[in-house]
């Protein structure tokens, strides 16, 4: 009887949530078995497997998928291992300590188009970038990231936004050591590198694990970056999978093609959410 | 030869002077203990020796070295802590090889040592599990051998049983004392816990407000306390404090006008100049309760059965209320009024800026 109840005013809120998660997902797996081609309005017949095969065989998918995995892997290294290092240094009070964790947190309050605008005209920018400058006050060539190394300046870019949310977590996570666990430490010989090494990477294990289970949620989908600073270009260069279904299906308005290629995003998804997981939590979590 | 010798030990914290020159030297081998109010400087007293507190004047020298500046590392000191501080991450065996390992000691010398202590404190079952899996007394026992297994010159021990519960508490208490036999080790302790002060010390410091207030034995910190402090702090339930300023001399003995009744006290036991006015101290376990012709008498506000004892709060004529220990089953009632006797040979004396004029014979 108690349960029913409760069963019964739980529904409308599961039904909801299934229903929102349901709909765009078989309208998705529908759009993928069909011809849907913008450009030719009324041949929507049933084609099987052909739209996966077309996304697959496209010459830009390999780049795709191997510029999406490399993009997730280098900003969650980036991240987590920066991100570990300039919290243990911000650790221990300082002068200005206050104004150096808001202007370390604060990138991450830009939005990405913004970031992206901000790294490609103010930074990498060839003729009046900041990098341009230091480069010819050396007396080098200046370099044209944006063409010369299109996918490592997305990294740039997108470790920059993300960078300051491991710290956010990681400094957190720091305030919660026990001081008196270090100090037992320094009474048994260790120095700083010791309870670093022994005791606040141990601690850490599980923000770490929190930090690259988030950010490869978010990593596996950077879109705003490429589409504004070198739209995933030169060729294929810096094309991840989320610009290429962009790419499918507004530029070649192929709606059937764009939904195979976000289907198997989802999949691809899976796969790096489960080894990574996998790996994080079997390696770190105490 | 003294072991471990503080001179002057200063401590100021930005606005707070913690450590008010602290003279204290210790010998080899002894139980110390440091009790006090909380905020009296005890633990910051510990934390200094340890070196994980900076002084800011006087010396610390251990073993004929001066360890003042010395990093924590290099004084040659183990440390107890209260939450015990063991590594979350590491199993019990690496939690106590963890200096060793540190040290680069051999694997085979390191095991040899790790079974050791743990036989010795009865963890030998518990050496691959982890310190969230363990109970409260297994992480203190862990929380020792971590210390036992460096053979350290001191072992400093921070309000280590107060984490536990209390019948554990005094199994662990006895624990101490028995590995303090077996060890010989000097061991220095601190606690607010007057008991564990009275029962595992062979010297107790008493502190008070950043201060020494009195070191000794732990009887002849009960017999013969310093100071009003020290003889409130030290006994439970507390010290009477009685205030008489109708002092009479006579030849041989001095009488004390104590709410209307003058008891005799002999003058031989008094030292320096007598004072106007006198605070008279009993402990309760000192006085008795008779039907009548006491030396002071009360109404009985309310009665105390601990089983083994009593302890009658009794309401004076004056207003104060004293405690006086009864016997186990005797029949006191509420409101009952009672006469009460003073054994006159343990009663202590402060003058009026609380210091003690009266001295215990040594035969008694």
């Amino acid at each position: 009887m108690k349960r029913s109840i409760t069963r019964l005013l739980m529904a409308p809120s599961v039904i909801m949530l299934l229903v929102w998660m349901i709909i765009p997902l078989s309208m998705t797996i529908y759009f993928s078995t069909i011809r849907y081609n913008l450009l030719y309005p009324g041949q929507n017949n049933f084609v099987g497997w052909m739209n996966f095969e077309f996304f697959i065989t496209d010459p830009g998918f390999i780049p795709a998928v191997s510029n999406t995995l490399i993009l997730l892997l280098s900003v969650l290294i980036i991240t987590v291992v920066l991100g570990v290092m300039l919290s243990a240094l911000i650790d221990k009070p300082f002068f200005g300590q206050g104004i150096v964790r808001v202007l370390l947190i604060s990138p991450f309050f830009i939005m990405p188009t913004v970031n992206a605008l901000i790294w490609k005209n103010m930074m990498m920018n060839p003729v009046y970038g900041i990098f341009a400058w230091i480069s010819e006050s050396l007396g080098f060539e200046p370099i044209d990231w944006l063409s010369s190394y299109p996918l490592m300046s997305v990294i740039i870019m997108v470790s920059w936004q993300w960078l300051p949310f491991a710290i956010l977590v990681f400094v957190t996570a720091l305030q919660s050591q026990d001081t008196e666990q270090k100090e037992a430490a320094q009474m048994d010989g260790a120095t700083g590198w010791h309870i670093f090494r022994y005791l606040t990477i141990p601690h850490l294990a599980r923000p770490i694990a929190v930090v690259v289970m988030i950010e490869t949620i978010f990593l596996l989908a950077v879109f705003a970056e490429i589409f504004v600073s070198t739209g995933g270009g030169p060729g294929y260069d810096s094309t991840n999978l989320a610009y290429l279904i962009y790419n499918q299906a507004l530029l070649q308005y192929d709606v059937g093609v764009a939904s195979a290629g976000g289907l198997f995003a989802v999949l691809l998804a899976n796969i790096v959410a489960f080894f990574l997981i996998r790996a994080v939590g079997k390696n770190l979590t105490v | 030869m003294s072991y471990l010798a503080i001179t002057e030990l200063q401590k100021h914290y930005d606005n707070y002077h913690a450590l008010r020159g602290i003279n204290l030297s210790i010998t080899e081998g002894e139980f110390v203990v440091f009790v006090g109010p909380s905020g009296c400087g005890k633990s910051t007293l510990l934390r200094t020796i340890a070196g994980l507190e900076s002084s800011t004047g006087g010396t610390i020298e251990l073993d004929g070295r001066d360890i003042t500046e010395l990093a924590s590392s290099k004084r040659d000191l183990a440390m107890v802590f209260q939450s015990y501080a063991l590594y979350p991450h590491m199993t019990v065996a690496d939690n106590l090889s963890f200096a060793l390992r540190l040290a680069k000691v051999s694997d085979a010398e390191i095991q040899e040592k790790v079974r050791s202590v743990s036989a010795s404190l009865q963890l030998d079952a518990l050496l691959e599990r982890k310190p969230k899996e363990l109970s409260g007394g297994q992480r203190q026992r862990v929380a020792i051998g971590r210390a036992i297994v460096r053979q350290p010159k001191v072992f400093l021990f921070d309000e280590p049983l107060s984490n536990l519960d209390a019948a554990l508490r005094v199994q662990m208490r006895l624990e101490l004392a028995r590995l303090h036999k077996k060890l010989g080790t000097t061991m220095i302790y601190v606690t607010h816990d007057q008991v564990e002060a009275m029962t595992l010390a062979d010297r107790v410091v008493i502190l008070n407000a950043g201060q020494i207030e009195q070191v000794g034995t732990p009887l002849e910190l009960y017999r013969q306390p310093n100071s009003r402090f020290v003889a409130e702090f030290i006994g439970t339930p507390k010290m009477n404090l009685i205030a008489a300023n109708k002092l009479v001399r006579h030849e041989d003995s001095l009488a004390i006008d104590l709410l209307g009744q003058n008891i005799m006290f002999p003058v031989n036991r008094l030292k320096g100049p007598l004072p106007e006015s006198v605070i008279v101290g009993i402990r309760p376990e000192h006085m008795t309760l008779v039907d009548q012709g006491g030396d002071i008498s009360g109404r009985i506000e309310l009665v105390e059965h601990l089983g083994s004892e009593a302890y009658a709060h009794i309401q004076l004529s004056s207003d104060q209320t004293i405690i006086v220990k009864a016997p186990a089953r005797s029949e006191l009632k509420d409101g009952q009024e009672v006469s009460i006797n003073i054994d006159v040979s343990e009663v202590i004396l402060f003058n009026e800026s609380d210091r003690v004029i009266s001295v215990i014979p040594e035969e008694a």
